[in-house]
C-alpha cells in the first residue's frame, strides 16, 4: 500500500474548543452588558464601544504588521480588550479617549511584552489606568444619569460608590435600579443582571472558573459588612457595596483573564480573595471611591508568585515535592 | 458494591466503541510474520533461529536474556526467511526481528504439552514459571513481563489484585469482547495470578460503558471466593494503573521508581489473564492476541491475530479504508502511536489499529499558551503540564524535572484539552528523555 500517512505525537484527538472559540464565548457573554449600556446611556455608549474595539483591533494589526509578526486579530482577544476598556469608561467621555486607551492597552500593555499570552497585566485595565493617570478629570467626572435610549441627562451625577463614600449631590438608587443598571457609573458596570447573564453563561460553558468571581465578590461582601460602617462592626451596607462600582464586571470578566490569573484552582481562589481584599481596602480607606481595577492589576502582578507557591500535591507525593521547589 | 473515589482530573471522552458488538474472529495466517525481539519492557530477547530453519507454532525463536525480559515464540509454522533489522513501530527505528514465511498449516510444536485445569495443583512458583515460559507480557499496552509482575519482592505483601477491564481508550473493544466471550477463562487466569502473588482479594474493574462485559464477568465470578466486581464511571484515563489504584482503593502509588507493589497492589489486564489461562491449560505460549481494527475501515472488527501479522493485512481484513486515510494509529487515539507505514507487525502490546481519515486529522498550528489552566485541572497526576512543557520548550530541563516531568504518564489529557493546541505531551516527553540522558551521563561519570 502506498498511503501517505500523517505522523504526529499522541494524543491524536483534540477538543473542539480552541482559543478563538473561547474568546468568542467571552465576546458573546459581554453582549448583554453591551446592550444594557446602550439602553441606559444611549447611542453614545455604542459609539464609545465601537471606537474602542476598532482602535484595539487596528492597533493590533498595525503593530503586528510593523514588526512582521503574524496578525492575530482573528483570535478575538483584541475585540475583548476593546469592549472591556469601553465598559470601564464613564459614558460622557470624548471619543478620542477610548481610541487612545485601546491603542495603549494593545501596543504598550500587550504587544510590547510579546502579544497574547505574554502580557503580565490585563491590557484593558492597563489602558484604563493609563487614562486615569493622564486625564483624571474625564475619567472621574464624565458621569451621566441614565435615561432610556438617549434620554441622557448631561448633568453630572454622583455614582452610588461616591454616595456610599459620603459624596454630596446624590442619593442611593433603589435596589432594582442597581440590579437593572439604572444608575450612574461606567458603561458596562451598571447592569448587574446583564453581567450576571454573561457570567453564568461563561461558567456554564466552562470558560471561566467560578472561584475567581465568587471569591472576589464574597470577600467584598464579608469585609464591607464587617468594616463598612465607620465606628461600628457588622453594620456595613454590604449589598450596595457588591452591587455598585465595577465589582461584578471586574470579577466575572477581568479578574478571570487567563493570561493574568493563576493556573491552579487554589491559586484562582486566592486571586479572587486577594482582589476582594484590596478592593475593600481602597474603597473604605483609600483615596479613590472605587478599587476594583487597581485590585485586579495588583493581583495580576502577584499571579506569578501565586503560581510559584501554590502547587498541588502531586499524585503519590506526601509534600516532599513542594519543599523541593519552594521559593 | 465497592465504593469508588473520584479520579483526579481526567476527561469524559466520546468513546466511539463502534466495534463492541463484533465477536472476535480469527484474522487468518498472513503471507509474512515479523517477530521483533523487543516487544516488551526490558532487555530484548536473543534470536535462537537462523534463516532457513523450519519453525512450528509455539516454538521459541527468541530467548529472554535477563529477569526483566520475555521470550518470543513463532506464532505459526513456516520457514525463517531472515533474522534482520526491520522498522520497529514503537521504537521508531530498525530493530532485530525474526521473519517467518508461513506454510499455512499452523502446525504446533511438539514441545507444547497440555498443563493443568486445576489451579490448586500448581504452586505460585509453577504459575510464575508458566508465565515466563509463555513469554507473557501485559497485554494492555505497556507490555511489562508478567512473570516479573507475578514475583513481588518478599518484603512487600500484596493484599489486593486488580484485574483491569476498564479499557478507557476510545474505539478499543478488544478487552470488552474478551470479557463477553471468555469470562470464565479470564477468571481462571485471574485466580492463578492471585495465587502467584498471594493476594487474598481480587477486584475486577470495568467501566460502566460495557454492560455486556459487566454481566458476563459478574456471572463468571459468582461463587468464586475473594473476587468482587467494581463498576467504574466511564472517565479517561481511569484504566491507567495508578489511576485505577487511586479510584478503586484510594491508595496512591509512590512516584517513580515506586511501583504498585509498594502499596500492596498488583494490576493486570484482562487480556493477560486470558492468555495466562490458556498457557496454564494448553501449554501454548503467547502467540496471538485480540486486536480491534476500527475507525475509518469498511467493517470495524475484533480479530484474534497471530503476533507478527502486518497491520496492512488487518486493515484489508477489516474491509480496507473508507475514505482517504490520514492516520493509522497503533493503540488508541489518546496514547497510541501514529504509524508512518502499515507494513509493520502487530506486537504483544498492540491493543488496536485505529484508522482516521484525512479530515479527522488535526493539523492546527499551535498557538501561544494563554495559561488557561485546563491542562492543570485535567492532569490525573495533579502535575502542572503548563510549566513542565514551558521549561522543556526552552531547554530548561532541570526546572522541568523539579516540576516532576518524570512522573508524567503521557495519558494525553492535557494536550487533548489545550485550546492552543500545544503538543504538551511531546514537550514533556522531550524533557523526560533529556533528564534521563543527563542522569545516565552523570552515572557514567561517577563510575568512570
Amino acid at each position: 500500500m502506498t498511503e501517505r500517512l500523517v505522523v504526529s505525537p499522541s494524543p491524536h484527538w483534540k477538543t473542539g474548543k480552541t482559543v478563538p472559540a473561547l474568546m468568542l464565548d467571552v465576546v458573546m457573554a459581554l453582549m448583554p452588558a453591551v446592550v444594557a449600556s446602550v439602553v441606559f446611556f444611549g447611542w453614545k455608549a455604542l459609539a464609545i464601544i465601537l471606537t474602542s474595539v476598532s482602535s484595539a483591533v487596528i492597533s493590533e494589526a498595525v503593530y503586528e504588521k510593523a514588526v512582521k509578526r503574524e496578525v492575530t486579530i482573528k483570535d478575538y482577544s483584541a475585540v475583548i480588550t476593546g469592549i472591556l476598556l469601553a465598559m470601564n469608561m464613564p459614558p460622557g467621555v470624548p471619543l478620542w479617549m477610548p481610541a487612545i486607551g485601546s491603542a495603549f492597552a494593545i501596543v504598550i500593555a500587550k504587544q510590547l511584552f510579546g502579544g497574547l499570552g505574554c502580557n503580565f497585566v490585563n491590557p484593558a485595565l492597563a489602558g484604563r489606568a493609563f487614562l486615569m493617570a493622564a486625564w483624571p478629570l474625564h475619567m472621574t467626572r464624565d458621569w451621566l444619569a441614565p435615561g432610556f435610549f438617549g434620554g441622557v441627562d448631561a448633568a453630572a451625577s454622583a455614582t452610588p460608590l461616591a454616595v456610599l463614600k459620603g459624596a454630596s449631590g446624590g442619593a442611593l438608587p433603589g435596589i432594582w435600579d442597581m440590579l437593572l443598571g439604572n444608575r450612574a457609573g461606567c458603561l458596562g458596570e451598571t447592569s448587574i443582571i446583564a453581567i450576571l447573564i454573561g457570567g453564568i453563561y461563561l461558567i456554564w460553558k466552562e470558560v471561566i472558573d467560578p472561584r475567581i468571581p465568587l471569591g472576589f465578590i464574597g470577600t467584598v461582601f464579608v469585609l464591607t459588612w464587617v468594616f463598612g460602617k465607620p465606628g461600628a462592626f457588622f453594620q456595613g451596607n454590604a449589598v450596595y457595596h457588591i452591587l455598585s462600582g465595577g465589582l461584578f464586571l471586574g470579577a466575572f470578566f477581568m479578574a478571570t483573564d487567563y493570561v493574568t490569573s493563576p493556573v491552579t484552582a487554589k491559586g484562582r481562589l486566592l486571586m479572587g480573595i486577594g482582589c476582594g481584599a484590596i478592593t475593600v481596602l481602597i474603597r473604605l480607606w483609600g483615596g479613590y471611591p472605587e478599587g476594583v481595577s487597581y485590585s485586579i492589576l495588583l493581583m495580576n502582578l502577584v499571579t506569578p508568585l501565586i503560581d510559584r507557591v501554590v502547587v498541588p500535591r502531586y499524585y503519590g507525593w506526601k509534600g516532599e515535592a513542594r519543599k523541593e521547589k519552594a521559593l | 458494591m465497592l465504593r469508588t473515589r473520584a479520579l483526579s482530573g481526567g476527561v469524559h471522552l466520546d468513546d466511539r466503541k463502534i466495534s463492541s458488538g463484533k465477536p472476535v474472529e480469527f484474522a487468518g495466517i498472513p503471507p509474512e510474520i515479523v517477530l521483533f525481539m523487543s516487544q516488551h519492557t526490558g532487555a530484548p530477547a536473543k534470536p535462537v533461529v537462523k534463516a532457513g530453519d523450519h519453525v512450528l507454532a509455539g516454538q521459541v525463536v527468541g530467548e529472554a536474556q535477563s529477569f526483566v525480559s520475555a521470550s518470543v515464540h513463532a506464532s505459526t509454522s513456516g520457514t525463517v526467511k531472515a533474522v534482520e533489522d526491520r522498522y520497529h513501530p514503537i521504537l521508531a527505528k530498525p530493530s532485530t526481528a525474526v521473519v517467518i514465511e508461513p506454510d499455512g498449516k499452523g502446525e504446533i510444536w511438539e514441545g507444547i504439552a497440555p498443563g493443568s485445569d486445576d489451579i490448586s495443583t500448581l504452586s505460585p512458583e509453577d504459575i510464575v514459571k508458566i508465565a515466563r515460559n509463555a513469554g507473557l507480557v501485559g497485554l494492555g499496552g505497556a507490555a511489562f513481563p508478567t512473570a516479573v509482575k507475578l514475583s513481588p519482592p518478599k518484603d512487600k505483601p500484596i493484599d489486593v489484585y486488580l484485574l483491569n477491564g476498564a479499557e478507557c481508550e476510545p474505539y478499543l473493544t478488544c478487552d470488552a469482547r474478551l470479557m463477553v466471550e471468555e469470562a470464565d477463562e479470564i477468571v481462571f487466569g485471574f485466580r492463578a495470578m492471585m495465587k502467584a502473588v498471594g493476594a487474598p482479594r481480587g477486584i475486577v474493574c470495568i467501566e460502566d460503558n460495557k454492560p455486556e462485559a459487566i454481566m458476563a464477568m459478574e456471572r463468571a465470578i459468582s461463587g468464586k471466593s475473594g473476587i468482587e466486581l467494581c463498576i467504574l464511571k466511564t472517565r479517561y484515563p481511569q484504566g491507567g494503573e495508578k489511576q485505577l489504584i487511586q479510584v478503586v482503593l484510594g491508595r496512591e502509588v509512590p512516584p517513580p521508581p515506586g511501583l504498585p507493589f509498594d502499596v500492596g497492589v498488583v494490576v493486570s489486564n484482562v487480556g493477560t489473564a486470558y492468555s495466562l489461562a490458556k498457557a496454564i491449560r494448553t501449554g501454548m505460549p503467547l502467540v496471538d492476541r485480540v486486536v480491534t481494527v476500527t475507525g475509518a475501515v469498511g467493517s470495524p472488527s475484533n480479530f484474534r491475530v497471530l503476533l507478527g501479522t502486518p497491520v496492512s493485512f488487518l486493515i484489508e481484513k477489516a474491509g480496507g479504508y473508507t475514505g482517504e486515510p490520514g492516520k493509522v494509529i497503533m493503540g488508541g487515539p489518546m496514547m497510541g502511536i501514529s504509524l508512518p507505514r502499515t507494513d509493520v507487525p502487530v506486537l504483544k502490546g498492540t491493543t488496536g489499529i485505529v484508522v482516521m481519515t484525512k479530515d479527522e486529522v488535526n493539523l492546527d498550528k499551535p498557538l501561544p499558551c494563554i495559561r488557561c489552566g485546563r491542562c492543570v485541572d485535567s492532569c490525573p497526576l495533579r502535575l502542572l503540564p503548563v510549566w513542565i512543557a514551558a521549561y522543556s520548550d526552552r531547554g530548561m530541563y532541570e526546572e522541568a524535572e523539579k516540576y516532576r516531568a518524570l512522573d508524567c504518564c503521557e495519558c494525553g489529557v492535557c494536550a487533548y484539552r489545550c485550546p492552543s493546541r500545544r503538543p504538551l505531551v511531546q514537550s514533556i516527553r522531550l524533557a523526560k528523555q533529556a533528564i534521563m540522558e543527563e542522569r545516565r551521563a552523570r552515572a557514567q561519570k561517577v563510575s568512570g
